[in-house]
């Protein structure tokens, strides 16, 4: 008896958007993680639909990276399981998760200063040169990585990089920032999962980021965005999962809720009436039909 | 009102040339190391004609080549933000492997030296595995490999040096000379360079290259890009083991005598090599190119400083400050942000 926010509905309003169906693009059941004595994750459940994006947030401790890291394969859950497209995964390492089409740009920024933008964006995937170059002496189509690179940025409207060659330590946090999510926009063929894309960028510089999100949204790409930052998610966001000490809180629309309301469930100041026990189908008090 | 309104200007003419020095350094490391080989080339071929004759030039690139290859293995090391105290030990363990098994247990020439690159390549092996297996800092890593390497060297060889004549003719082919104009190289400089040649495509033309980079440059990104990190500092231990392997074969065509007292100052000279060649010591960041110069540099000054007659010691000097400003222009150019 699910509860949950319709996503169809929610991207009904926004014109051009093909109807989402029932099949999640990704959806984790009843995910368990605990360290020691520490409740990590306390049985979460989450669905993401395509062309929409999903907002978690929560107080420091709710679990909300606990949460991504068991989506992105840094971490493995002891119980619960995650699907993908409907199909159950298991996810060892990040680079299964991402070989799986999900890609995450974590907090940590996960970009080598030293190296260059195109090395960047190609890094740990980089590609052969065509013929006996690239077969016998593994020769990198340096070139070819460069010009697609270009492309790339251009595609998502990162005009303010001139030179692909440039190394990225020589950019600003906002660029930087560009060139992680561009890569995981580039590779990620499924979802992919921003953590606190924002969290050290200046306001023009966050909003090139948001932006970005948007640009990616309505290519028909699931985003998953981590952030502490209400008007930013209220800005961006579809729908938005509120985690409270290692449990769903809620699950929100910005049109439902106000941000107020929402800061307030996540500290637990209200309570939404939650689904007996699991957690896996968090009321709102939209008026969602729930045949999702 | 000129007078205060002109400086400032001068300040920051000099501000925006400053700053794409700084830049252009950080784009080509291996820019600041050539600038200082050339410069003191000339420097001291003002302090002593004779410092240019073909003679000299030759003799001192002779004399360079088994630092020059020791460095190359040194330089993929750091690169990694590691270090190797043991590159010396590691060396003279190989060479008296190579030349006892061929001169004493008769092991056809070729086959000694292979020998030789293996245990330069199990030294190497040992470093990695000790880093990556049992996450040990490589400083101290090595500093406890550099006395035992040492110590093996002395146990195997029982201290006694093995000299060309009793040596198969392949183990000295490398102190054979070529030829070039006026100038006279040997095959092991050739060798030397060739090595060069082929680490700096690897670590600037192949995908393993970049991995080398970026796990030195940031090893939690690079492992969240996908790159299995161990894997790559094992490589680039077992790599470098296996060019010190080679280098003990250039080091027994050179001096023509494998003894363990060769080499005694190469562990650091090998670093120093490193650091004047524009290779951050924090990783990530230099070029093998520029050890080469780096290596040169450090020879052109012990002979140009001899051949203009002043003491050596100020050859020790001068190469302590050439470390300190390297290291001190890496960190200026660590700094460009934007």
């Amino acid at each position: 008896m699910s509860m949950d926010v319709d996503a169809a509905s929610v991207n009904a309003s926004r014109p051009g958007k093909p109807t989402m169906s029932g099949t999640p693009t990704l959806e984790a059941r009843g995910l368990v993680k605990t360290f020691g004595h520490v409740v990590g994750l306390a049985n979460v459940s989450l669905k993401l639909y395509a062309g929409e994006v999903l907002a978690i947030i929560g107080d420091n401790g709710a679990g909300k990276s606990t949460l991504i890291k068991c989506l992105s394969g840094a971490l493995t859950p002891d119980e619960g399981e995650i699907l993908l497209d409907g199909v159950k995964v298991v996810f060892k390492s990040p680079t299964d998760a991402r070989l799986a089409g999900i890609e995450t740009v974590f907090q940590t920024l996960a970009v080598a200063p030293a190296l260059d933008i195109a090395s960047n964006l190609y890094l740990g995937r980089e590609i052969r040169s065509k013929g006996p170059l690239g077969t016998f002496f593994r020769k990198l189509d340096t070139r070819g990585m460069r010009e697609s690179s270009k492309k790339q940025l251009s595609d998502l409207g990162i005009g303010t990089v001139q030179d692909i060659t440039q190394k990225v330590e020589t950019l600003s946090g906002g660029q930087r920032q560009a060139v992680a999510v561009a890569r995981a926009a580039a590779f990620g063929s499924k979802v992919v999962i921003l953590d606190e894309p924002t969290a050290a960028l200046g306001v023009r510089e966050s909003g090139q980021v948001l932006a970005l999100i948007k640009r990616l949204r309505d290519r028909g790409m699931p985003v998953i965005l981590i952030s502490h930052n209400m008007p930013q998610v209220f800005e961006v966001a579809d729908r938005i999962h509120i985690q409270r000490l290692g449990r769903c809180a809620g699950l929100i629309t910005p049109q439902s809720h106000t941000m107020e309301e929402a800061v307030a469930i996540m500290t637990g100041a209200t309570t939404l009436e939650v689904g007996a026990g699991d957690g896996a189908s968090p009321g709102t008090a939209d008026g969602s039909d729930g045949t999702a | 009102m000129t007078a205060v309104i002109e400086p400032t200007g001068m300040v920051r003419e000099s501000e925006t040339l400053g700053a794409r020095i700084q830049h252009g350094l950080h784009r080509h490391p291996a820019i600041g190391p050539a600038s200082v080989l050339v410069a003191s080339v000339i420097a001291f071929s003002i302090a002593n004609p004779r410092f240019l004759n073909s003679t000299n030039l030759s003799l001192l690139v002779q004399q360079v080549a088994v630092l020059a290859t020791l460095a190359i293995g040194q330089t993929m090391i750091i690169l990694t933000a590691g270090i190797d105290l043991s590159v010396g030990a590691a060396a003279i363990l190989a060479q008296m492997v190579i030349a006892q098994t061929a001169a004493n247990n008769h092991v056809p020439g070729v086959l000694a030296i292979l020998l030789g690159i293996v245990v330069g390549a199990l030294t190497g092996f040992l470093n990695g595995f000790l880093v990556t297996r049992i996450k040990l800092p490589p400083f101290i890593v090595t500093l406890g490999t550099l006395s035992i390497y040492t110590s093996i060297g002395l146990r195997y060889s029982n201290g006694q040096s093995v000299y060309a004549s009793a040596m198969p003719k392949a183990l000295i082919w490398t102190g054979n000379y070529v030829n070039i104009g006026p100038y006279q190289l040997t095959t092991g400089v050739i060798l030397m360079l060739v090595l060069f040649a082929v680490t700096s495509y690897a670590l600037t033309r192949t995908a393993w290259g970049r991995h080398v980079y970026a796990t030195g440059d940031d090893p939690e990104a690079a492992r969240l890009s996908g790159i299995k990190t161990d894997r790559v500092l094992l490589s680039v231990y077992l790599a470098a083991g296996v060019i010190f392997g080679l280098a003990a074969w250039i080091l027994i065509g050179r001096v023509g005598v494998a003894s363990t007292n060769n080499l005694t100052n190469a562990n650091l000279d090998s670093i120093t090599a490193v650091v004047i060649g524009g290779t951050s010591l924090f990783g990530g960041r230099g070029a093998v190119l520029g050890t080469l110069f780096g290596a040169l540099i450090v020879q052109v000054f012990q002979s140009g400083i001899s051949l203009a007659g002043v003491q050596s010691l100020y050859q020790v000097l001068a190469e302590g400050i050439l470390v300190i400003v390297a290291v001190a222009l890496d960190q200026w150019i660590r700094k460009v942000r934007r």
